[in-house]
């Protein structure tokens, strides 16, 4: 076979442009797969990891105060492997040159801080020392934000005392992998901070002594999760338990999962595009090249070569492609991987977070491109198989044209002769003609896909920001009070409105499934918090009954007109059977809201607030947090500006990063695509052209005919390509939806001129390198070679 | 062009008549293509025979059905109705591998636009086939014989016309075929070049004994053949011997 192999490679380096072209789709394919599984795997890997040697607890409940001597009746809870017993309170902090309250969640450490659940890795420092006063660690995510580290102080009011914490160390746990901000979704590594102290010193602070308010758990190998939490929500009722859950409700993890979740459908829809344009454009090519070496087939074959013979020469043309395309891809793959990890450690606080290349990934992809390569080639590959040899030495029948369509309508008056050139060489080749405008249409689709989650930020931001949170600020108690709170609110400085809150943990069950969460109620008239139904249009509460989100309904496979019943972990703990009224869409996730009046009647209370929303005077803010921070009753601030401030710089770098790559591989393709109908149609055309030259035309009218056909192809591509766009950017939405996000459909008019724009722009170039060919192609080889 | 000689007729290896062994015998050949809606009749009942060592020139007008009948006899095609055997093949019951076979074991073509790889040199096109080959000579040796020693690193595009005519020629007698045919192969030469291409094909017919067929519409080709069959409308129209073969240097056109 040497022979064979050896025009094998000479025809590879004839076509290596297109060859190259073919397999930096491809590679691009390749790379998005590798990067995002990669990305998950070594994620996945590094999270259990640290979740093993760290500790990391399975079973969480927060309680009110329950005395030491619980801790040994919950180990005999079958089905727990290790208890620990913690203090955690949220306090707020008084960080000087930031004038907004920031919240630091204090975790107590018990004598041997490296024993036990949750461990802190200790980044820098030391741990505090056994009995002393205010020494404390810090998150590494607050400290990197702060600028700070041992050595420096934090001010925080704790039990309504402003004391100052001494930071020994910085640590990371495996519990605030990512740093929430209780009531939040998006992270902000400014305002909120973790902090460990001495058990003893935290417990005599609150008069914890001998007791604890916080239960971490483990499980051994046969546990059942769910029969822990009842037992241990049973056990701990007495002591104000808020409700037991797994993991799967612990925000840090809960948020790892998600991240991971979108990961993997982002692994999946780009590829698939790619990897289908892959397969077009190796059916265009090999089937030209079947085409053209008609003749050598028919020879090889009449010398003795087999079919399989022939089959397999063509095979292994596709197999280098594949290669090439694999190997740039998977380089391509773990450099964007790597970046990209960079990124997740900035987010994600792992001991360390390394890109490792899965050598699963790997081979899946080799096996997903080898598919679509296959795929793409096969028809083209058989043709060559079947040719009959005899057939193979008769010259092809010549090039069949016919009057357009246009001209059977009697409209050619209306067309020009060099346009008319266009549109019958157009209207001979349908199919090809017809795969290269969707391919080009993909292209742009893919743009669009790669752009419009800014839309859907931007409009979320507006719904979540101005449509729903129609406050400034929200305060939270740290205890529920009486409505009177209300007038000292609205005596604050600046405050323009007040309105009340209340929030209650409850856990609300239907059928086996149930959810834990803070069930809101605020005023029926309430303006500064607005409901948006499922067609994000503002809609009422109901006495009625429980206003819902969508994900929570979801969750527990519930419907309007079901009746739910909602556990109340507080005060006398009663369980209310209330009917879901209607379905809210939150971007947020999981919520539950009743009218406060209503709330309160059934708590058996009135006018008990848990906090308010504010509505600020935007000159007065400064005077207003003093006030908040040195209010004792104060838990936690909440301010809307430094929320979208934080979001919208988190968001920033993560969507201009993914718009980058998404454009890149879009120009790859659209290059790709018009560059090989360009040279193929200029390899089968190059007689006419000579031709054309030879009577006297010139070279800019060659050129028009030719490139004319190019952009005939692309504009027909636009509109293809922004329904498709829109049509991936629905199916993204749906596979980038969590529990915690859901996207609601948008596509900006800016979003679709850009994908245009990017995609005519990279044809253009193509056509470019394209016309350069053109113009040093010389006449008389041409025209002698055809001969 | 250097060619080595002898143009000299020299009695052949074996007997160009009914006294040499049976190669081909063919019954009641036909061929009818279908386009659609109507048939065209290449052939409507051909019998032949052709003897070891022969030289057999195929004469007829364009689409009397030449080429239909030299694809039959070399594997490259079937026909409608009739059988072929091939000394103790029957091709006309042979499988497609079996047909594969048969053309890479026994069979050397030579077509009228030569089709030679163009990707591959002179000498890589002769090598192409000495891959496959049972028995094949060296390259080079099937080179020399049509005589081209000297171009057999380049690229069919930096040859004539004539010599790759000669490199196709190489390229089907390197395998020691035991049937060499060649559908008009001086088609698309000159005069000059053409008389070469013959000589060539005429020596391998002397020196290796192969059955060879030559189609060409020229008729003052056919001075060279042992026997002439002439063609017409699909049928055998008249068949007869050259009591003596013209030297291919002499023929006249
Ligand atoms: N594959 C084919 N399909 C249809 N018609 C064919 C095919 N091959 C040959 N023919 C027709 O069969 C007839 C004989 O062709 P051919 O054997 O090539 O003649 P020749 O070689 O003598 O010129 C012609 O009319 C030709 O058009
Ligand atoms: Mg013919």
């Amino acid at each position: 076979m040497k022979r064979l192999d050896l025009k094998l490679l000479r025809d590879l380096w004839t076509l290596k442009s297109q060859v190259l072209a073919i397999a930096l789709v491809m590679a691009s394919g390749v790379a998005m797969l590798i990067m995002s599984l990669s990305m998950v795997s070594s994620l996945q890997g590094t999270q259990q990891g640290y979740y093993d040697d760290y500790r990391f607890a399975q079973v969480f409940t927060r309680l009110k105060r329950a005395p030491d001597a619980l801790a040994a009746r919950l180990a005999t809870i079958p089905g727990v492997a290790q208890v620990q017993t913690r203090v955690v309170v949220d306090v707020t902090l008084d960080l000087p040159g930031m004038p907004m309250p920031a919240v630091g969640r204090l975790l107590s450490l018990d004598a041997d801080p490296r024993a036990g659940l949750n461990r802190p890795h200790l980044r820098r420092g030391r741990f505090p020392e056994r009995y002393a006063r205010h020494e404390a660690l810090v998150s590494e995510a607050f400290a990197a934000a702060h600028g700070l580290g041992p050595g420096d102080q934090v001010r925080a009011i704790i039990n309504g005392r402003l004391q100052t914490l001494h930071l020994v160390g910085v640590a990371i746990s495996p519990e605030y992998v990512y740093q929430l901000r209780p009531g939040e979704f998006i992270p902000d590594d400014r305002r909120f901070g973790v902090f460990w102290l001495d058990r003893l010193q935290l417990a005599s602070a609150y008069g914890l002594q001998g007791a604890f308010n916080d239960i971490a758990l483990t499980l051994t190998r046969e546990a059942v999760e769910r029969d822990v939490l009842d037992a241990l929500d049973r056990l701990t009722a007495p002591f104000g338990g808020q409700g037991a859950h797994g993991r799967s409700e612990q925000m840090s993890h809960r948020l790892l999962t998600d991240e991971f979740s979108q990961l993997r459908a982002m692994a999946t829809i780009p590829p698939a595009i790619f990897l289908a344009v892959t397969a077009f454009l190796l059916n265009v090519v090999i089937s030209r090249l079947v085409r053209t070496q008609r003749e050598q087939i028919a020879v090889l074959k009449a010398f003795g070569y087999t079919t399989a013979d022939v089959g397999l020469h063509y095979l292994k043309l596709v197999s280098v492609l594949t290669v090439i395309g694999l190997v740039l891809g998977i380089a391509a793959g773990t450099w964007l991987g790597r970046d990209m990890a960079a990124m997740y450690a900035r987010y994600f606080r792992f001991p360390r977070l390394e890109f490792q290349l899965d050598p699963a990934v790997v081979a899946w992809s080799a096996l997903i491109c080898t598919g679509a390569a296959l795929a793409g080639a096969v028809a083209a590959v058989r043709r060559a198989m079947r040719l009959p040899p005899a057939e193979g030495m008769r010259p092809e029948e010549p090039a069949h044209y016919r009057p357009l369509l246009i001209e059977r309508l009697g409209w050619q008056r209306f067309v020009g002769r060099i346009l008319r050139m266009i549109l019958r060489q157009l209207e001979r080749k349908p199919v090809s003609a017809a795969l290269s405008v969707l391919g080009i249409a993909l292209a742009i689709a893919i743009v669009v896909l790669g752009s419009f989650v800014r839309d859907i930020v931007d409009f979320m931001v507006d719904l979540q920001f101005y449509g729903v949170q129609r406050y400034d600020t929200s305060v939270t108690l740290v205890e529920p009070a009486a409505s009177g709170a209300m007038a000292e609110f609205r005596q604050l400085p600046g405050v323009l409105a007040a309105e009340p809150f209340r929030t209650v943990p409850v856990r609300i069950r239907f059928g086996h499934l149930s959810r834990r969460l803070g069930l809101l109620g605020v005023p029926a008239d309430a303006g500064l918090l607005r409901l948006l139904d499922v067609d994000w249009r503002e809609t009422p509460l109901s006495p009625a009954g429980l206003v819902v989100s969508r994900a929570l309904a979801d969750l527990l496979r519930a419907r309007p007109g079901d009746v739910v019943s909602v556990e109340v972990m507080e005060g006398q703990r009663p369980t209310l059977e209330l009917p879901i009224v209607r379905l809210v869409e939150d971007v947020a996730g999981t919520s539950a809201y009743l009218e406060l009046a209503v709330l309160n009647r059934l708590l058996g209370e009135s006018g008990v607030v848990s906090g308010a929303f504010l509505r600020v005077d935007p000159a007065a803010e400064p005077g207003l947090y003093a006030a908040l921070k040195a209010a004792p009753r104060v838990a936690v601030v909440g301010t809307k500006t430094a929320a979208l401030a934080a979001f919208r710089e988190l968001m920033a770098e993560n969507l201009l990063r993914m718009r980058l790559i998404n454009v890149i591989f879009a120009g790859i393709i659209a290059f790709g695509v018009v560059y090989n109908a360009a040279r193929i149609s200029l390899a089968e055309r190059s007689r006419e052209l000579a031709t054309l030259r030879v009577i006297g035309f010139g070279r800019d009218e060659i050129s028009l005919i030719f490139l004319g056909e190019i952009a005939i192809v692309t504009l027909l591509a636009i509109p293809l390509g922004l329904l498709l766009g829109y049509a991936f950017a629905a199916l993204a939405v749906v596979a980038l939806a969590t529990e915690s996000y859901r996207f609601p459909l948008v596509v900006n008019l800016s979003t679709y001129a850009f994908a245009v724009a990017t995609v005519v722009g990279a044809a253009l170039l193509s056509g470019l390198v394209v016309r350069r060919r053109l113009d040093r192609l010389d006449l008389l080889a041409v025209l002698k070679a055809a001969a | 062009m250097p060619l080595p000689p002898p143009t000299q007729p020299e009695p052949r290896p074996v007997a160009a008549n009914s006294g040499g062994r049976r190669v081909f015998t063919a019954r009641g050949l036909t061929k009818v293509y279908r386009m659609g809606s109507f048939e065209v009749h290449a052939l409507r009942g051909v019998d032949l025979d052709l003897y070891e060592g022969e030289f057999v020139v195929l004469l007829g007008p364009s689409g009397s059905g030449k080429s239909t009948l030299l694809n039959i006899l070399g594997g490259l095609d079937v026909p409608t109705g009739g059988t072929v055997v091939y000394r103790d093949h029957t091709l006309t019951a042979a499988t497609d591998a079996e047909l594969t076979r048969y053309r890479r074991e026994h069979v050397g073509f030579v077509f009228q636009f030569y089709n030679l790889m163009p990707s591959l040199t002179a000498r890589e096109n002769v090598e192409l086939v000495t891959d496959i080959a049972v028995n094949p000579m060296p390259a080079a040796e099937a080179l020399r014989l049509v005589g081209l020693t000297e171009r057999v690193d380049h690229f069919p595009s930096q040859l004539s016309g004539g010599e790759q005519q000669r490199v196709a020629i190489a390229r089907a007698i390197a395998k020691r075929p035991d049937v060499l045919l060649c559908d008009e192969p001086t088609g698309a030469l000159d005069v000059k070049t053409g008389v070469l291409v013959l000589e060539a094909i005429d020596r391998v017919n002397r020196e290796l004994g192969t059955t060879t067929v030559v189609i060409t519409h020229n008729a003052v080709i056919a001075g060279m053949a042992d026997r002439v069959i002439a063609l017409s409308d699909g049928r055998i129209a008249s068949e007869h011997r050259n009591a003596r073969q013209i030297p291919a240097g002499e023929l006249q056109w």
